[in-house]
This record gives structure tokens, sequence and C-alpha cells, in this order.
């Protein structure tokens, strides 16, 4: 134990004295949280729409004031002939285009049906779909309109649609980026700054000098992850904190259990990192290895792309995706509010991930040749 | 040629260093890479307080050797015994009786002279105590008051040198191994460094010290020769310089090199 805390104190004030690794602690975890958090959105402001008015007629005027009365979209353009509109969907001036066609008033009004026709932009599947949703979304309302003036009292339809979006009101995008930016944060911290430092140690010929003293392997490499997982664990702390006060992100569920998950989920990045550091020789070799897992778990997680949405084999491959567990926690717990009971199944996977990455990266770790 | 750094007769006189007690014993040790055989049936054995050189020329088997003995690696076969205890279970035990000062840098450069000291004493198991004690006694002698709050980095080469030698025995071990510990250091600096060695030596360590320098040969009480993974020669080096007829151990070196040529 004596030998553990003299390695400790070496470790931290070398860490500290490296002048770069104050502002990866402070300043990256705001820059990535404002960054990504902003501009990583699939929140729909603004659609550019080009309508498309071949009637001109009081009820087409109508449901041009619609969309114009919407914050959802700006109207960019408007023609009476779909050619021109074509253009502006090509050149990117707009995202969808509505057409009401000649006659749309009269049919309205004689056979009770008329339609319009809807051309999106679906380069972006996702952003196509939300386009059609706030389209129909908006029609629908025109249509109830309609239906009023015509039987001249409120009609209710048989089945009707409420929907309410729990745990996130206002659909705001931010609240369900910044836990996982958290997360990627963390693992930064875990994997990419662990990795390094055993590596750098092998670069520099000094693990040769601690390979002949009496330094036990644990004691060794306890003393190499312990400072990482208490700056992650701070790293972590500092982040929710600054998401609360500059994203004012809920948190609705106990604290506790998030840093309860954490400091396992820590050991398991923490694990990864020195088992890349005892594949490699070189600061560089482990960066490019320590970058390429995390891009595929990244990728794989969830944080960007629903993981509901990915195909059966992807979806089984998260089993082995630390990264995907802990986002679903932090999401769970800061969001709905979820106790300790309800995540106790990828909590008991982090656990389970942690004990064999230490366990491999333990034994492959050498001191002799 | 060489100049003489210290009188051999008055070395001899002050040494400790007896056949009495060995320290280390090898026999018939091997350490195979694949076909390739980096020591060959290497005999030898060391006594407490001797100065111990292992010379030989650049991949003759010299640093495997080195490894070896100080746990680092594996023999392939052969007895093996440092500081009583056996070279194969005992390696953990021969790590806290052993110091070590490569030819790479040992200490840590982003470290001050006071955390180096401080930290590889803790590792060898001294108590903060102790550590602070000897930490004064150290930058007394070295005359590192000035500079004991500088990084290693910003010291001189020779410095460095000292300091780490002085760090290999802090924990005062029965060996030290030194692996071309005055590579690049100048003159004064080596002679300096040299002191240090006796001093170690009457102190009662044994120093095993590899060097390419052939005056520094000289200082040692007895010199090893390694030649393609074999023992070539091992005697004292005024011996080893009757044995081959020559005034200096430059010519015993260039000798037995050129042996080895002629056989191929």
């Amino acid at each position: 134990m004596k030998t553990i805390l003299f390695i400790l104190q070496k470790e931290f004030t070398q860490i500290f004295r490296n002048k770069t690794m104050l502002p990866i602690i402070f300043v990256l975890p705001m820059v990535q949280l404002l960054i990504l958090s902003f501009a990583a959105t699939f929140e729909m402001k603004s659609i550019k729409i080009h309508i498309v008015d071949m009637d001109k007629t009081p009820q087409s005027r109508e449901m041009i004031s619609k969309f114009k009365g919407s914050k959802f979209f700006r109207i960019v353009n408007y023609s009476d002939a779909y050619k021109i509109a074509e253009k502006d969907l090509k050149t990117n001036k707009a995202d969808v285009i509505l057409q009401i066609p000649q006659h749309f008033e009269k049919m309205l009004i004689k056979e009770d049906k008329a339609s319009v026709q809807l051309t999106i932009n679906a380069i972006n599947g996702s952003a196509a779909g939300l386009i059609n949703a706030y389209t129909f979304s908006i029609i629908k309302d025109f249509n109830r309109n309609v239906l009023m003036d015509t039987y001249g009292q409120k009609l209710e339809m048989p089945i009707q649609t409420t929907s309410s979006y729990w745990y996130n009101p206002q659909l705001d995008y931010k609240i369900y980026m910044v836990p996982g930016i958290l997360v990627l944060l963390v693992t930064i911290i875990g994997m990419f700054l662990s990795a390094m430092n055993v590596v750098r140690e092998k670069e520099i010929g000094t693990i040769e000098q601690i390979n002949v003293t009496p330094v036990h392997k644990y004691q060794f490499i306890a003393g190499k992850l312990i400072p990482f997982w208490v700056i992650a664990m701070f790293e972590l702390a500092f982040g929710l904190l600054f998401a609360k006060l500059v994203f004012s992100i809920p948190i609705i569920g106990n604290l506790t259990t998030v840093f309860a998950v954490a400091s396992v989920y820590i050991l398991s990045v923490l694990g990864m990192g020195l088992f890349i550091s005892t594949i490699t020789n070189t600061q560089q070799q482990a960066m490019f290895i320590a970058w390429f897992f995390m891009m595929i778990f990244l990728l794989m997680s969830g944080l960007f792309t629903p993981v509901e949405s990915m195909p059966d084999w992807a979806q089984k491959l998260n089993i082995i995706n630390p990264i995907a567990y802990f986002i679903k926690v932090m999401r769970m717990v800061l969001l709905k509010g979820s106790g300790f009971g309800d995540v106790i199944n990828p909590f008991i996977s982090l656990v389970i991930y942690a004990v064999l990455s230490l366990t491999l990266a333990v034994r492959m770790y050498k001191k002799k040749s | 040629m060489t100049t003489q750094l210290i009188n051999k007769s008055e070395i001899a006189a002050n040494g400790k260093f007896s056949k009495a007690e060995t320290v280390i014993s090898v026999n018939n040790l091997y350490k195979k890479f694949g076909d390739f055989v980096a020591n060959d049936n290497l005999s030898f054995d060391v006594y407490k307080g001797e100065i111990f050189g292992f010379l030989g020329a650049n991949g003759a088997g010299k640093t495997t050797a080195i490894r070896i003995l100080c746990g680092l690696s594996k023999p392939t076969s052969g007895k093996l015994n440092i500081a009583g205890f056996d070279g194969y279970k005992d390696t953990e035990k021969i790590k806290k009786s052993i110091g070590y000062m490569s030819q790479k840098f040992s200490l840590y450069e982003d470290l001050t002279v006071v955390e180096n000291i401080r930290f590889y004493g803790g590792i060898y198991g001294l108590s903060r105590k102790e550590i602070k004690l000897r930490t004064e006694k150290l930058v007394e002698k070295l005359n590192l008051e000035e500079v004991k709050d500088k990084l290693i980095k910003d010291l001189p080469l020779g410095w460095r040198q000292k300091l780490a030698f002085s760090v290999a025995i802090l924990h005062e071990p029965k060996i030290v191994f030194l692996d071309e510990p005055t590579g690049g250091v100048d003159p004064i600096t080596r002679r300096q460094f040299w002191d240090m060695i006796y001093e170690a030596a009457n102190n009662g360590i044994t120093v095993f010290v590899t060097t390419h320098y052939m005056d520094e040969a000289e200082y040692c009480n007895r010199v090893s020769i390694m030649v393609d993974g074999k023992i070539a020669a091992l005697d004292t080096p005024d011996g080893l310089m009757k044995t081959f007829s020559v005034h200096t151990m430059e010519e015993v070196f260039l000798k037995l090199a050129r042996g080895v040529n002629n056989n191929e």
C-alpha cells in the first residue's frame, strides 16, 4: 500500500506538471458540450418550403397562412409552376415543395375532398421524416378548420390521437445529447490518457527501470489507473454541473446512481486503455488504436443515431460496447429519473466488462520478456 | 595514452573485496531466441565488493546477460544465483537486493531531483523519514543544493548520470548493475563517476559494469570479455594483458575480437 502511495504521488505530480493536462480537463468538456450539443441537432427549425399555389383561392391562401404561422417553416418562395419549385429543391434553396393544385377549393367544397402534393428532399432520411411529420400536422390542423366551417360545429373524430412527449416535453434535442456527450468525455479521459501514459514510459525507457525494482505488477497498474479514475470522475461531476448551469439539463434521477455506474464504467474503459498500452510501443500507435475502438463504439452506441434502428447484428454487437450501456444509463437516470433497480442490467454488464478488460490488461502487461 | 584516474595499488589496499563471499553465481547459462543463441554457456562468479567489468562488442550478448541477471528476462537453461536467491524462482526477492542503471536514461525528466529520489526510495520500501535523511545527505554530497528542485531535464548529462547512480544505490543494494553508465560523458565527470563506483565498492556493494571505454576496463578488479555470446576471457586486467602479452586492455580486446573475425 505504501508503495502505491509513492507511485500515486509521482503520477499526480507528472500529470499536473503536463501543461496540456489542465486545459484537457477543464476546457475540453466545455467546448465539446457547447459545440456538439448546439450543432449536432436533429431538431428542424425553419424548414425551407417552396409553395406552388395553382389555385389562388381563399382556401389555398388559408393553408399557406398556416405554414406562415408555423415556427418550423420558412417560406422561401411562391410560384405557380412546379418546374420553378423543382429548381429550388435541386439547388438546396428549398427542403420541401408544397403544391396546391388547381380547383383545390372547388373540390373541397363540392366533393368534400381535395389533395395537395408534397415533395421532400430525402437525402437525409431522418430529416425528411421530420419534415413530413411537421407538414402533416399542419395540414391536419387545416382539415379540422375546414370541417368546422363546413358543418358549422366542432367535429370530433371517432378516434383521436393525442400525443404527450414524456421526459423531454419540448422535444429539446440538447437534453437528449448532453448526457451522451458527458459519456464521450469520460471515455476520452479514461481510454486515451491512460493508454498514452503507460506507453510514454515505454517510449522513454523508464518502464525498464521500474521493472527491475520490487514494484509489483498490481501496484504499478493501480498507480497508473487510480489517477485517471479520479480525474474522470471529477470530469463527470464538472460536466454535469456545467450542463446543469448552461443547458439547464434536468437531473431527475439520483446522482448517486449515476456515479455508482460511472465508477464501474470508468474502470472498464481504463482496462481497455491499459490493454491498448500493452499491445503498442509508441504513443502514436496507442492513439490510433484507441481512436479506432472509440469511433466504432461511439457510432454504434446510440449517441447520434438510435440503436433501435440499427440492423439486428449491430444491436447484438452492442453487447460488447461499454459506451452504449453507459449512455443508456445516463439518459435513463438523468432524464427519466430511473432508479438503481431500473439500470441494474446495464450495471451488471459493465461490472463484467470492467472485470474482464482489467484482467486481460493485467495479464497482458509483462514485467519479463 | 590513458590517464590513470586512480592509483590501482591504492584501490587494492582499500578494497574490501575478497573471494570469501560469492554474490553472483552463473553456471552453464544459455539464452536462445529461436535458433539464435544470445548467451552461450556462460559460467562465472562475482564476489562481494568486487568491481566486475563486463565487456564485449555491440551484439555480443552483454545486454541479454545483464537483463537475465536483473530478472528482466528468463534464461533458457543454466543455474543462476543472485545475492543468494535463485534466478528462476526468486526474481522478486532479487529485485530488492539489486540496483540498476541503464544506458537509457532512468530518471524521470519531468520530476525534480528531490522527487526522483523520493519516488525510487519509496518503491524500494524506505520510510519517508529515511528518504528525507538520505536525500539531504545525497544533495550535500553531490552539491545539488541549488538544483534540487529543478527538473531533471534541465540538468547537464553528467549530473544526471551521477544522480542516477546515486539513486540506484540509495536503498543500499548488494549488487548494482551499470549498463554503459558513462556513455556520452566528459572525462572529468567520468573520473568523478568512477570515484563514486570505488566508494560504493568500498562500502561492500558489488559493481557489475559494462563499458565501451577500455581505460575504464582497467579500473575493474576483474574483467570478462564476451565474444559471440560466449565468455572468451575472464581475469584481472593485468592477468589479461600478460596472457595476451600486450600493454593495454584495448589491445586485449582487439586481439579477441579479431580472433573471431579470423574464424569466420
